[in-house]
């Protein structure tokens, strides 16, 4: 066959790319330490490891963001050498970023044709950029409307957009950068397909997550990445959780949780027929009710954007409701300020932790203290007491295994998973009686999502009453008692985690109503 | 009293006074497009101002009356030069050095300030007056015509320069592949980045023409309207220019219709001091500046805000 090497798209396939120990220091840290990876055509190769192990950076060198200080790249036997994302395109290599680089303002088609050399030199052939897309579309089944802006597309739309581009350019080879985590159960299982639709083709992939039921379902061959150096290469048939989990941490790390029985209580949280309206003035909330018992975790399941933001915030006060009412342990407190829920024994993690949780600018310190510094324990009248507040802090790091050099470091500087302890801790500290927990492990490395999740059994276990709001259907299952499913703005019902299937859930978070009570099917 | 103020004469001033902020803005939106605040407008004004009109001074024939097309295009051609300088030293700072462009740009001001006065007391040791850019010799049909001749007809080439510049930046903005790597570079600069485009060539580019077209804005002022020279003779017109590009929610044809309208405002302003209208002329003078100032209060078309103005562009690594 004359055309065996060449992809649907009449590109030439990367038959072998090979990274041999590669380098890379940061300043104080050593980010890529001899580092070896390959992949060949028509296979997933996935790329394992905690936040900061290494792998965006492993795939930055190869996609020309950064360059390494020691090592070499080989694309089929022959040494290259990638300076720019510009050489990385014209050698066939294309990469889908974490964070979507697309340009919200832009069409799909202006998207797609940016750095591209247009058909008619100075000016541009959108035209023609729309016939391709349309093409490559219908040939890898991803459906777009070229001429819409990208701000008005949805997550998995954009995403689309993504590999769009990087085929329209003529990846032989992609990188895709935890390409999952922002799309729900159906909308990976469609990516899935397309991803081996490429495979199939000649296309050479390389995944990276930190999910491993992903990385076992779509992959090859798996390597794990820990502290910048490779640990190891498997082939997938061989791996379970279990094994994977060991090279990633570095350690046995439990990916079931015991849940002794806890006595459960009465109804400390009473959120009834709660109304209120979005950012944008649209309705997001249109008559929630929901009940949390003391000692049990409710987890709120459901796709991003389905009201779940809206809905902590109307609990915890900080947006207004236009209807329905709010009780604590039976007091009704709707409308009441977050200072006053405060007192009240409510504490609240809150989605967007940069934004919400933490001052990015102020230190371990002043973060932990934060709300709480008007309180006698950390100041005598306008001053604060240095002291006691040092002693305090030392006493929540060590607590909470908060890894920092110092109390004074600048909190921005602490990962992602340490910033995470951090609000927990300082909400935590409070003795909560009702707790609001919202996406409390996204963007948390495995090791610290195992200890947020046994925090949160603890307190399970002291009494307090959480609700959990999860996009994470593994998070919501391995925690709740009850499971409570949000969309657009209405629980479509609540089931015992008993009861519960990932398919059941999986329909309820697309809206459709279940007929037949959780009882009932049970 | 109206029929007084709103003559031909007034729109064909308000014509010309729209002509130096149409080059500064435009010059001004192709910078903030691709994501660079240069507050620094005026200063390179006033040294385009101050060079071109050494240049025609220099190049006029010893005694001339007249207008002298070999000086002129001199004039141009050292404010365009100077404007490159300016330019560059201004992507320099603001891309390579990643400058804070809220201070930037006023040292880039105060420069040009400074500097154009200097060269003035050293080149020139009393004032001296210049033969500018003569109107255009259009035919009589045409400069005759009621109203529209005046309006029209009976301006500097500079004025249908600067006019014309309005459609080519809508079009280089929006149909061009430079334009979309302009407008992808002002809104996201990674993404950009991503796709192989570079992102300081592209911001070199925008700020090294704003450059250039500032300085034919101050051009315009010393070479085709005063004819004259004077310590900071543009008086804040470049920080107007700035204003206006926010005013037009950068787009050309919003900064367009700003720039006319302030013009236009200033020109009433100005006629309404010569027929003698009972308010005190602070007020009068005050008028274009307020009107600026609400304007942009309540301008809210923000569509086309460059997400990462004045934010400069790092890989991180």
């Amino acid at each position: 066959m004359p055309n065996a090497k060449l992809l649907p798209t009449g590109q030439a396939r990367i038959e072998h790319m090979e990274m041999r120990g590669i380098v890379k220091r940061f300043p104080g840290v050593l980010a890529a330490d001899h580092i070896n990876f390959d992949v060949r055509a028509g296979e997933v190769h996935a790329l394992l490891g905690e936040n900061g192990a290494g792998k965006s950076t492993l795939m930055k060198i190869l996609y020309g963001l950064y360059q390494q200080n020691e090592g070499d790249i080989f694309l089929n036997g022959e040494r290259v050498f990638i300076k720019s994302p510009a050489d990385a395109i014209a050698l066939g290599i294309g990469m889908i970023h974490q964070h979507f680089m697309l340009v919200p303002s832009l069409t799909v088609a202006e998207n797609v044709a940016l750095g591209l050399k247009s058909s008619r030199g100075l000016l541009l052939d959108l035209d023609v950029v729309t016939n391709r897309i349309n093409d490559l579309a219908k040939t890898y089944g991803l459906h777009i409307d070229p001429s819409a802006p990208v701000w008005q597309l949805a997550v998995g739309e954009r995403q689309r957009v993504e590999i769009i581009k990087a085929l329209y350019r003529g990846a032989a080879l992609l990188i895709l950068d935890e390409p999952t985590a922002v799309l729900t159960p159906q909308e990976v299982d469609d990516l899935f397909v397309t991803f081996n639709q490429m495979v199939d083709d000649g296309h050479a992939l390389i995944f990276i997550s930190h999910k491993l039921h992903e990385v076992l379902a779509i992959s090859h061959r798996i390597s794990v990445l820990r502290d910048g150096k490779h640990v190891g290469t498997v082939p997938t048939r061989e791996a379970t959780k279990q094994s994977l989990a060991r090279m990633m941490v570095g350690r046995e790390v439990l990916l079931q949780y015991d849940r002794p029985p806890v006595e459960v209580g009465p109804p400390r949280l009473q959120v009834t027929d709660a109304r209120a309206a979005s950012d944008q003035g649209t309705e997001a909330l249109r008559g929630v009710s929901l009940d949390v018992r003391a000692g049990e975790i409710l987890g709120l399941a459901g796709v991003s954007g389905n009201g779940q933001r809206e809905l902590a915030e109307v609990i915890f006060g900080l947006r207004p409701m236009t209807g329905g009412t709010i009780n604590i342990e039976g007091r009704d407190v709707t409308g009441q300020p977050a200072s006053i829920l405060n007192t009240m024994g409510m504490s609240y993690i809150p989605e967007e932790r940069m934004v919400d949780g933490v001052i990015k600018d102020f230190t371990v310190a002043e973060n932990l203290i934060l709300q709480d510094h008007g309180l006698p324990v950390y100041s005598r009248n306008i001053f604060l007491r240095p002291g006691a507040i040092a002693q305090r802090c030392a006493e929540l790091i060590q607590n909470f295994n908060i890894r920092t050099p110092s109390q004074e470091t600048p909190i921005k500087s602490l990962s992602g998973g340490n910033i995470q302890k951090l609000v927990l801790a300082r909400e935590l500290a409070r003795a909560p009686r009702v707790l609001i927990a919202a996406q409390p492990t996204r963007g948390v490395d495995i090791g610290a999502t195992e200890y947020i999740h046994q925090r949160l059994l603890d307190q399970r276990a002291k009494g307090t009453a959480t609700l959990l709001i999860s996009e994470d259907l593994d998070e919501i299952m391995a925690l709740s008692d009850r499971i409570a499913v949000i969309y657009e703005g209405e629980i479509m019902g609540v089931v015992d985690r008993a009861n519960a299937s990932i398919e059941q859930l999986g329909l309820l978070m697309a809206g459709v109503r279940q007929e037949t009570t959780a009882e009932q099917s049970a | 009293m109206i029929e007084d103020l709103l003559t031909a004469s007034v729109v064909a001033s308000g014509i010309r006074i729209a002509t130096p902020y149409l080059f500064a803005s435009l010059g001004e939106t192709f910078g903030q497009r691709s994501g660079v605040l240069n507050l620094g407008v005026d200063g390179v004004m006033l040294m385009g101002a101050f060079c071109s009109f050494w240049a025609v001074s220099e190049f006029t024939p010893q005694g001339s009356q007249t207008w002298d097309a070999t000086a002129l295009a001199m004039g141009v051609l050292v404010a365009i030069l100077v404007g490159l300088l300016m330019g560059l030293a201004t992507a320099f700072i603001n891309v390579t050095l990643k400058a804070e462009q809220g201070i930037s740009g006023i040292g880039i001001y105060l420069f040009g300030l400074g500097m154009s006065d200097l060269l003035f007391q050293k080149t020139f040791d009393q004032v001296a007056i210049i033969n500018g850019f003569p109107k255009v010799g259009f035919p009589n049909f045409l400069t005759d015509l009621p109203v529209l001749g005046e309006v029209l007809f009976q301006h500097t080439l500079l004025v249908y320069m600067a006019f014309a510049l309005v459609p080519v930046t809508w079009f280089v903005l929006n149909k061009t592949t430079l334009g979309l790597n302009i407008r992808a570079v002002g809104q996201n600069p990674e993404a950009a980045d991503a796709m192989g485009i570079s992102v300081t060539r592209v911001r070199y580019f925008t700020v090294t023409l704003g450059g250039v077209l500032a300085a034919l804005a101050g051009a315009t002022l010393s070479i085709a309207q005063h004819n004259v020279f004077q310590q900071n003779m543009t008086a804040g017109q470049g920080f107007i220019a700035v204003a206006l590009v926010y005013f037009g929610a950068w787009r050309a044809r919003g900064v367009l219709f700003g720039a006319l309208l302030f013009s236009l405002v200033t020109a009433l302003q100005l006629k309404a001091g010569t027929v003698g209208i009972d308010i005190p002329d602070e007020y009068l003078s005050m008028t274009p500046y307020v009107l600026t100032i609400i304007a942009l209060v309540f301008a809210s078309q923000r569509i086309d805000q460059p997400a990462a103005l004045t934010k400069p562009f790092d890989r991180g690594e």
